[in-house]
């Protein structure tokens, strides 16, 4: 599966036409990171992915729901043998799996995460409130650099519920570092790091899809 | 007519205007170069790097199209069937769209499209001049009324039939020149009407900027806060001069090319100001990012698509026989 990485990226960028900006942090730096971004599309992980050099893509691995990617063969091949993905449970979490220290071990090993802290793909173009995971993890591994990504018309791309693609333009938006605050609690941490990427907005190139 | 090649190598008119166009280019990428070596400000030399960001893409752009008419008509079609889709995808991109456009757009990328230049490869005009004007306009509503969402219903509609027109069917009339068959013999081979059209139209825009930035003072028009009214003139004039001097790849006389090229760049003009409105509306100064130095596809090809349509009417009643 690895042999088709090449072909799976460059099929990514073909579909989404993905223009990576660089707007506040290094796009080499080897520093251990999470990139969190806004979630609507299938082809968020890929196209975010896609879009690191190929260095800082070799030790960064998505994050993704086993009871959605995990579900047949295929689409596990596809989360973890093309992508690298991690994959969690969202539901029935037990000690043994308890899917914050499995990404808390993933970075402790060395490898740098992206993760969709809304939990699922958000139908309107909307980022809606993040859950608690992503404080749970700074909280875990302080050490990380939390980067905060605005995926732009992937939603319009290919919206939930569709199969197919269209070949539209697509934006990928790399923020400024952020950490977990000494002191600041969780509501405030899941508040700042919303709007830090709503906050990039504005980098993306050209029209999005109207809310509502 | 079985030539393999759209372009006839072995005629004089092809080589002096292999000749023309290749010396431009050496003289603009010379003179790009010594600025680059005279200018000391900041801004001059951030006017010099786009300069020369514009006439390296030119060189890409000219030998991409001469490369694609080197071949049979099947390469203008393929070509300016890419150049389509990369302008409608610009075009889509830059228009607010729902979910429930999703069948629609689909449609429009990989069923009208393909089949518009479909019909351009098999020749049949009746379907290719109605085809996206009335089943295209038929079609897309149809497909958006499968989602129950209302709102802009006539809006989105009326955005993607706008697209499909200026990036699909106007641009479709490009390769369409060729299939012209009953027109006077074109020593150049039928490639020569295509460069016709482009060369005038792009060369305007050209002037018009050098005009613009000699002698422009007084501005045209609020759209377009760069264009004034010395580089419209002056732009157009010249344009429809080099026109007439490339006569010879049309049916036309000196006289006759003179007066298309005025008439074709009068019309590209305010085909520009057009696409310029959507972009303000939209709050986009470029349609894109993909040719350095010129923004995207769509902002080298505005003015081609109000003109493309005018000339090949022009052609096909006044002179194909």
């Amino acid at each position: 599966m690895p042999m088709l990485r090449p072909a799976s990226i460059f099929l990514t960028k073909l579909i989404t036409g993905a223009n990576a900006v660089w707007a506040g942090c290094d796009p080499k730096c080897e520093k251990l990171r999470i990139y969190f971004a806004n979630h609507g599309s299938h082809l968020d992980f890929a196209t975010l992915w896609a879009a690191l050099p190929s260095a800082a893509r070799e030790r960064t691995r998505p994050v993704a729901a086993r009871d959605y990617w995990g579900r047949t063969a295929l689409t596990r091949g596809v989360a973890c043998g093309i992508f690298n993905s991690l994959l969690i449970a969202r539901e029935a979490i037990s000690r043994t799996e308890n899917p914050i220290s499995q990404m808390a071990d993933a970075l402790r090993a060395g490898q740098s995460l992206i993760i969709f802290p809304e939990g699922t793909r958000c139908m309107d173009g909307n980022i809606t409130d993040f859950k608690p995971g992503l404080y749970h993890l700074a909280n875990k591994v302080p050490e990380a650099e939390l980067i905060p990504v605005y995926l732009q018309n992937l939603n319009r791309i290919l919206p939930k519920g569709h199969l197919l693609p269209i070949p539209l333009i697509s934006t990928v938006v790399f923020g400024a570092p952020l950490r977990l605050e000494e002191g600041e609690k969780k509501p405030d941490f899941l508040r700042r790091t919303r709007e830090a990427v709503l906050n990039l907005m504005p980098h993306a190139h050209g029209g999005s899809l109207k809310p509502g | 007519m079985p030539i393999l090649s759209s372009i006839n190598f072995s005629s004089d008119v092809t080589r002096n205007l292999f000749i023309a166009v290749f010396g431009v280019l050496f003289l603009a990428s010379a003179i790009s170069y010594i600025l680059g070596r005279k200018v000391q400000s900041e801004g001059g030399k951030a006017t010099v790097a786009n300069l020369k960001a514009r006439v390296n893409s030119w060189w890409v752009m000219v030998i991409v199209l001469f490369s694609a008419l080197s071949f049979n008509r099947a390469g203008s079609t393929i070509i300016f069937g890419l150049i389509s889709f990369l302008a409608l995808r610009e075009f889509i991109t830059a228009t607010p769209t729902r979910r429930g456009d999703h069948w629609a757009l689909f449609a429009a990328f990989f069923v009208i499209l393909p089949y518009q230049y479909w019909l351009v490869a098999t020749h049949w005009y009746g379907m290719f001049a109605i085809m996206i004007p009335v089943y295209a306009f038929i079609l897309i509503p149809i497909l958006t009324v499968l989602t129950p969402d209302v709102t802009e219903f006539l809006e989105r509609n009326a955005r993607t039939q706008w697209g499909l027109m200026v990036c699909v069917y106007f641009i479709s009339h490009i390769p369409m020149l060729e299939n012209l068959d009953n027109l006077p013999a074109i020593k150049m081979g039928s490639a020569g009407l295509i460069i016709f059209l482009v060369a005038v139209i792009q060369g305007s825009d050209v002037l018009q900027y050098v005009w613009g930035k000699l002698i422009g003072k007084t501005p045209v028009s609020a759209l377009s806060p760069k264009k004034t009214l010395e580089g419209l003139v002056g732009g157009i004039l010249s344009a429809s001069l080099l026109g007439a001097l490339m006569h010879r790849l049309t049916p036309f006389s000196p006289l006759q090319a003179f007066g298309v090229s005025l008439l074709l760049c009068l019309v590209a003009f305010f085909g520009g100001l057009v696409m310029s409105a959507i972009k303000r509306e939209r709050g986009i100064k470029d349609w894109g990012t993909l040719i350095e130095g010129h923004g995207g596809m769509m902002d080298r090809i505005d003015s081609l698509c109000f003109s493309a349509p005018l000339y090949y009417h022009i052609l096909r009643y006044f002179f194909n026989g």
